[in-house]
């Protein structure tokens, strides 16, 4: 093939096995409540890592789409009962509503600082809006809102068909990090497609792809889409671990957190993103436990140190892993000449 | 007619209060095009220096005017020259960094004042116009704006430091072509933005109980207020104060006060979408 | 003969008080190569941008057609999409990308994704780019990014190329080897090209178009104009 990786490399399998295996055994020796947890975040950091990594788009309001897939689940299984087709709308009305917002500022050529105060504005409209609708009044079907206190007591997930089968504990575990396998190898696949090459492409230089005639808002929509949709499921999968869903999935907080997780696991990868997510996250949950040092306080110092400490910003960081990437490929193939010609000789000497 | 008094004096005061949360933080992002999303924090920091000043026996109007600006002054000039200094034109990371630091703020204060709400009495009593009983506070806080926004007009326009100042808009060269250390005038200038927060959180400190937590509902606010302002500081930050300040109100006079603030950020996405330089990027381009 | 590839009626472009462009005719016709020159600041490049959609309708007026088509307030992407490849003033390429990925991006959106390497490769070898294929564009020497941007234009076979400055910071090998390359492309394709470089322009040998203040000067063949009064003293500054 002429054309190199743009820097996707390829999965390596067997590592990839190997951590699935050491995930799937993970139930025998330790409690999955908390992994499960952990799972989830891992799955929200995919999602902004494949956009913000890859497509170059930074959004402060990410939350709104977990917020969304929570809020979308409980609803929607208060009215049905059952809980695949919650499941699902989880992932669909996120997406919608990325598609609309995102074509909204893409399409209006909104970029950088001012992407980044639209989104902000989008999360604390939900946020504000959510913690207001306490009262019978507010209620969507059978589900009221609920104002601050949330939807608490919603059916959570059953196998499909039969309501009364409820999935839970070490079975939830399970589908939790099914779905982070998928999400991660669907993330991986669409990289590697030639979409994902073009949203590479629009991340270097969008004037650039729109100047080869290339529909830049278009594509910018469509992962933004994609992200939401994949932020969602890991709301949705929240609000089941949870089992209640409250304004807070909105919160800047929330929000804040999940850039941090991106930045610190390192933006331009999809595993450094859901590893932070989850030390951080086992950080975050430990400090909860006490109160002498602040979680706060922790995270914020990690954010300050992480940005201060990369070198001339992230995006030179891009070029300089590709340069690694790309030694480390011409080693690789010299090494494998080298090997060729020793073995030829050998044959030749024989 | 009474009623009509009251939603004006209503309106009034939102905006002097998004002027005031904001003024801090448009200098520093018209000047320096940084945005410091612990803008929230240094206002909640002045808040509690006030009160902390007040319940030592200091004079409250001391303590909000002259010792919140200047703690708060100062805190800024160590964050600038510990963490800001190293990233000037690089927008998002200063967005992140100031992020971090805000978390980091919240941290502290928690560690130091506990998380239980503190709050001080305010200094100015009620009124009364027609049925209705009025905060006189509201006033002080309108007047106190109304006198900040003239200050800063008349130094920006008026003044060699104001000069200086409105030429480093334009670039960081021009700092050292009219002949100062661009180093030095960016330090003062985040100095001043921090003093002109910990102003701002003084004088809102006895309206409403102090947590730790408060930075928040007041960055939002004002990033929204700057951002969609535009680069003029003076004229971008009156002229959005003044429209989300009564569209705030009326729709919550109308309805509820939740329904009113959506309706403001409502009004930011449209405005943001519309005018993506800001107002004073399309309009009133050559104001202060 | 043919209708022409290119043509404008009327076109301005004013910016507050100033006429980038002023009322400018023009008209282009298939497979020429066309050189336009003018001072600084006499509205080369806007109208450039006006051609490819980049100048925003409340600054503009008259109409641009491309092929007969109406192009007048089309998005970027859509003329772009007509078959036209633009090398911009300003060096435009993806930095942290290799020059094959480059190419590759270029020559997807024509020829697919199974024509795509097929594409790349002759670019190449047009180009001679083999040496520095798999190098990340950002590290490349200005001359050799100027080619490779040339690259990405040519990759998805555009019948109409405009080139802004493609001679800025060349060395004379380097226009010397432009100039045969700009020659090879107008063997199938039509051209404009903006520059600076009278060596380059020279080598050229084609018809010209001046520009001055924001409207066409004249126009004639290069030995003509090049050797015209007025336009030495547009551009060594004896008339206003």
């Amino acid at each position: 093939m002429t054309s190199s990786g743009f820097g996707i490399g390829r999965i390596r399998w067997n590592w990839l096995g190997a951590l699935a295996v050491l995930i799937a055994a993970l139930p025998l020796v330790y409690e999955t409540s908390t992994p499960t947890l952990l799972a989830i975040w891992a799955l929200f950091a995919l999602s902004l890592a494949l956009m913000w990594g890859y497509a170059g788009i930074l959004s402060f309001g990410h939350a709104a789409y977990f917020g969304l897939g929570a809020y979308t689940y409980a609803i929607a299984s208060f009215n049905i009962g059952e809980s695949t087709v919650p499941l699902l709308l989880a992932l669909v009305v996120p997406a919608i509503v990325a598609a609309i917002i995102g074509a909204l500022m893409f399409y209006g050529r909104i970029s950088d600082v001012y992407l980044g105060v639209m989104t902000l504005v989008v999360t604390l409209i939900l946020n504000r809006f959510m913690n207001a609708t306490a009262g019978d009044a507010y209620r969507i079907g059978n589900a009221r809102l609920g104002g601050f206190n949330g939807i608490p007591a919603f059916p959570t997930l059953n196998v499909p068909g039969d309501p009364n089968w409820a999935i839970y504990g070490t079975a939830y575990y399970y589908v939790v990090i099914v779905c982070l396998l998928a999400a991660y190898l669907i993330a991986r696949w669409i990289l590697s497609s030639a979409f994902g090459r073009t949203l590479i492409g629009i991340r270097e230089n969008e004037q650039r792809m729109e100047l080869l005639g290339y529909d830049v808002a278009g594509y910018k929509t469509a992962i933004f889409s994609v992200s939401g949709a994949m932020a969602g499921l890991a709301g949705s999968l929240f609000a089941n671990w949870a089992e209640i869903v409250t304004p807070s999935v909105f919160s800047l907080g929330q929000t804040a957190e999940v850039l941090i997780w991106v930045i610190v696991g390192g933006l331009g990868t999809l595993i450094g993103p859901m590893i932070a997510a989850v030390a951080l996250g086992s950080l975050k949950l430990g400090l909860g436990h006490q109160t002498t040092i602040d979680n706060s306080l922790v995270l914020g110092a990690i954010l300050i140190l992480v940005v201060l400490l990369i070198p001339r910003g992230f995006a030179p960081s891009f070029a300089a892993w590709r340069r690694l990437f790309a030694q480390a490929q011409v080693h690789r193939r010299q090494a494998r000449s080298t090997r060729r010609r020793r073995l030829a000789l050998q044959d030749a000497k024989q | 007619m009474d009623y009509a008094a009251i939603v004006v004096l209503e309106i009034l005061y939102m905006i002097a209060f998004l002027a005031l949360i904001s003024a801090g933080l448009a200098i520093v992002f018209g000047m320096m095009r940084v945005i410091n999303l612990a803008h929230g924090e240094f206002v909640m920091l002045g808040g509690y220096a006030t009160i902390a000043s007040a319940k030592a026996g200091i004079n409250i109007y001391l303590a909000m005017l002259v010792i919140s600006p200047i703690v708060v002054g100062v805190i800024g000039l160590i964050v600038e020259r510990l963490i800001v200094r190293f990233l000037y034109g690089r927008m998002i990371d200063v967005m992140l960094a100031t992020w971090g630091l805000s978390l980091l703020l919240i941290g502290l204060v928690t560690l130091i004042f506990g998380n239980t709400a503190v709050s001080v009495p305010a200094p100015i009593p009620g009124y009364q116009i027609g049925h209705y009983q009025m905060g006189g506070y509201n006033l002080f806080v309108i007047a106190v704006a109304a006198i900040l926004m003239s200050a800063m007009w008349f130094a920006l326009r008026y003044t060699r430091i104001g000069l200086v100042a409105r030429g480093a808009m334009q670039g960081r060269e021009i700092i050292s072509a009219l002949g100062y250390n661009p180093n030095t005038i960016y330090m003062l200038t985040f100095m001043v933005g921090a003093a002109l927060s910990g102003l701002a959180g003084g004088v809102m400190a006895p309206l409403t109980g102090l947590l730790p937590s408060v930075g928040g509902a007041y960055i939002a606010k004002a990033f929204i207020t700057v951002i969609t302002g535009g680069a003029a500081v003076i004229a971008g930050t009156l002229t959005t104060a003044a429209l989300f300040g009564t569209v705030d109100q009326l729709v919550s006079f109308a309805s509820t006060p939740v329904v009113g603030e959506i309706a403001m950020l409502g009004l930011a996405l449209i405005l943001l979408r519309l005018m993506p330089q800001g107002i004073t990027g399309q309009f009133f381009r050559n104001s202060t | 003969m043919s209708e022409p590839v290119v043509e404008t009626q009327d076109l301005a472009v004013q910016f507050g008080g100033v006429h980038a462009v002023d009322h400018v005719n023009f008209i282009l016709r298939e497979r020429e190569l066309r050189c336009l020159i003018g001072p600084n600041g006499a509205g080369k490049s806007t109208f450039f941008k006006s051609i490819t959609g980049q100048i925003r309708a409340a600054n503009s007026s008259g109409r641009v057609f491309i092929r007969g088509q109406d192009v007048t307030g089309w998005a970027t992407r859509h003329i772009m999409r007509l078959g036209i490849g633009v090398k911009t003033q300003v060096p435009s390429v993806m930095n942290g990308l290799t020059v094959l990925e480059n190419l590759w991006l270029s020559a997807r959106r024509t020829a697919g994704h199974d024509g795509a390497d097929a594409a790349v490769e002759e670019v190449v070898a047009e180009l001679e780019l083999n040496g520095i294929a798999r190098r990340l564009v950002g590290e490349l020497a200005h001359g050799q990014r100027q080619l490779v941007e040339i690259g990405t234009v040519l990759a998805n076979k555009p019948w109409l190329v405009l080139l802004d400055e493609p001679a800025a910071g060349l060395t004379n090998a380097e226009t010397d080897r432009l100039v045969a390359i700009i020659k090879r492309i107008n063997q199938t394709a039509t051209l404009i090209v903006v520059d600076h470089d009278m060596h380059f322009v020279r080598t050229l040998d084609s018809w010209i178009t001046v520009f001055h203040q924001g409207a066409i000067l004249v126009e004639g063949h290069a030995d003509k104009v090049l050797t015209d009064p007025s336009v030495r003293e547009v551009y060594l500054g004896n008339r206003a």
